[in-house]
């Protein structure tokens, strides 16, 4: 607003626009206000009344959604509207939330506090820093027309006989009008910071909403995992059980049958529960492994290295256990870097090392291959960033081509005492 | 070596399918199960009062249905040394395996895959082994801890790794032989040579054997 650029630009204007607006808004909801209490006072002796109040009690809410929109007249920066949605559908749910919350009883006092004495100030700055040196300005203009080149009166006070003297009074205007550019700006400014400091979001109110969006996030992933568990639960105390069970059948079976086609077709059976089974071994390996829930992530890591197909080095140091979605979403990310490592890197040896410090898990795989890996490129590691940043956690990839290939995996967590 | 007496099991099995069926698979080739339970608890009170010729075990069981077989076989090893004890699991992995091995002195235990019950007599072959003391580690563990190549490992041969893998599984110098296609003291020969390697002083044979399995499943 410094500089003569202000001037120039639309913010003048702006500035006017939304006092002059505010004067109009502000009127409307002292008449409305006063009309709606007054109704409802004077009917609450037949019920009719108690609605009203309750209405009018709510104005702040209509009054706050008006400012906050006009207030985009002079600030970039949207105001939010602090209101949560309801939990429920229909009026009842709504009427109960809002009743509840505390933003709403802030618009109300801001909406009186609105009718009663800012619009009055809205109206006087726009009177006095823009309509007075307007009317100065138009001196010789009036002592043309009305005062028939004789007189003019200035602000309807002061009387202008002669020319020279009306347009030194239009002059002085134009740098009152300059001037009050400048106090509209700043009242306006004023005004607009008030307003949001009365109905936009406290910082700590969004912290409180950004917090309640993590966690919302955070049972998500949680129930996710509990699912892949339930999951795995299900196929192992049911069809594998059942399987190996059928398998046993069988081999009994072949015992007592005589040699021929019949113990030939009980061994081909046998031969493909067998395969079934492996099957499903690995399905539900996939799924949920069992050694991550028993024995923790180091373990877990140290299976994964023992199926990779290359050699793995694993040098992983953790003392107790992190939360299960921590240990699930890091124990993927591994697994998926080894796998990409042994496909495409054409690498000959990698390496898992980590360790828990300050509070978060640091995890990398590195591998000898040609590089030029891209997260990007279908490796199956987008899905599993998605879920590592559901964690609030980060995952790095560094692939030049002609290798290394390093893979970090960061994610804030404590330890727990959990039991294997 | 192996002992064609009947042995008296402890079974410890939550699935009444699967209970079911090994009571009567057991039965068939002429060994006694003198109990069966279905948690580890029941299992303590079951070896405490029959005492029986080895204990053959679930890895997962109520009532947290983790790896509660496991550490009960754990717990009971280190109670009672030289009791055999035969796990069942439903898992491939080293963790489970070498918990187990660890325990006692790492003879008399064994660790199996479910899927192997199918194959009756090789599985009964299995229990007996381990009821003589001997270390059984399934096929597919083995094969999984063949593929690290890391030290102390790393200074044998892939022949001798290839034995290495085959006592692992409990073989007889003579099965390894026929598993080979090489004669014996071909075997003994390797098997000596892998002694050395990894360290194991002349002691009695058995027991090196063994320390060689296990040093080979701690690898």
């Amino acid at each position: 607003m410094s500089g003569p650029g202000f001037l120039l630009s639309s913010w003048p204007w702006r500035s006017a626009g939304y006092l002059l607006t505010g004067a109009v808004t502000g009127g409307a909801a002292l008449v409305l206000i006063a009309a709606t209490a007054a109704a409802g006072a004077v009917l609450t002796v037949v019920l009719v009344g108690i609605p009203l109040l309750v209405l009018a009690a709510l104005a702040g809410i209509p009054v706050a959604w008006v400012e906050r929109h006009r207030m985009r007249l002079i600030d970039a920066d949207p105001a939010v509207d602090p209101h949560r949605a309801p939990l429920a559908h229909g009026l009842w749910a709504w009427l109960t939330t809002r009743m509840r919350e505390q933003a709403t009883w802030r618009e109300l006092g801001h909406a009186l506090l609105f009718a009663v004495l800012l619009w009055p100030v809205d109206a006087l700055v726009v009177a006095v820093a823009l309509l007075c040196p307007l009317s100065m300005v138009t001196t010789p203009l009036l002592m043309a027309t009305v005062g028939g080149g004789q007189e003019a009166k200035v602000l309807k006070q002061w009387t202008v006989t002669t020319w020279p003297v009306a347009f030194g009074i239009a002059v002085l205007g134009v740098v009152l009008l300059m001037l009050g550019a400048y106090a509209l700006g700043v009242v306006a400014g004023a005004r607009a910071g008030l307003t949001r400091l009365l109905i936009a979001p406290r910082e700590a109110e969004l912290g409180t909403s950004v917090v309640e969006l993590t966690r919302s996030r955070l049972r998500l992933v949680d129930a996710f995992e509990a699912e892949r568990r339930r999951i795995e639960r299900d196929l192992h105390d049911g069809a594998q059980q059942r399987l190996v069970g059928l398998t046993m059948t069988l081999g009994l079976a072949r015992l007592d049958a005589p040699l021929g086609p019949v113990a030939d077709q009980l061994a081909r059976a046998q031969e493909e529960a067998d395969e079934v089974l492996a099957e499903l071994r690995e399905l539900i390996r996939g799924i949920h492994p069992k050694v991550l829930s028993d024995h923790g992530l180091p373990a877990a890591v140290a299976d994964a290295a023992d199926r990779s197909a290359i050699p793995v080095d694993v040098d992983l140091a953790l003392s107790g256990r992190l939360p299960q979605a921590v240990e699930a979403a890091a124990y993927f990310v591994v697994r998926e870097a080894l796998t990409n490592a042994a496909r495409h890197s054409g690498a000959s040896r990698a390496e898992v090392s980590g360790g828990h410090r300050d509070g978060r898990l640091f995890l990398q795989v590195r591998d000898n291959g040609r590089g030029g890996a891209d997260a990007r490129a279908g490796t199956g590691l987008t899905g599993l960033a998605d879920r590592v940043s559901a964690l609030d956690g980060r995952i790095s990839l560094s692939s030049p081509p002609g290798g290394p290939t390093l893979l970090r995996v960061e994610i804030p967590c404590v330890r727990t005492d959990r039991s294997a | 070596m192996r002992t064609d007496r009947p042995l008296r099991v402890v079974l410890a099995e939550d699935s009444v399918l699967l209970r079911e069926g090994l009571i009567g698979l057991l039965g068939r080739c002429g060994h006694d199960v003198v109990a069966a339970v279905g948690d580890a608890p029941a299992l303590f009170a079951a070896v405490e009062e029959h005492a029986p010729d080895i204990v053959l075990t679930d890895v997962r069981m109520p009532p947290g249905f983790q790896d509660e077989g496991l550490h009960a076989a754990v717990r009971l090893r280190e109670q009672r040394p030289t009791l055999p004890v035969l796990v069942l699991s439903q898992y491939v992995q080293r963790t489970y395996a070498s918990e187990l091995l660890d325990s006692g002195d790492g003879t008399g235990v064994g660790y199996l895959l479910k899927d192997r019950v199918g194959q009756v007599a090789d599985f009964v072959a299995a229990l007996c082994e381990v009821a003589d003391g001997g270390t059984v580690v399934d096929p597919e563990v083995v094969r999984q801890l063949l593929r690290r190549r890391r030290d102390p490992l790393e200074r044998l041969t892939a022949r001798e790794r290839e034995v290495l893998g085959l006592i692992a599984e409990g073989k007889s110098n003579g099965a390894i032989a026929r598993a080979l296609v090489v004669s014996e003291a071909a075997v003994g020969k390797h098997i000596g040579s892998i002694l050395t390697k990894l360290d194991l002083p002349p002691a009695e044979e058995t027991h090196r054997r063994v320390l060689a399995v296990l040093a080979y499943l701690r690898a």
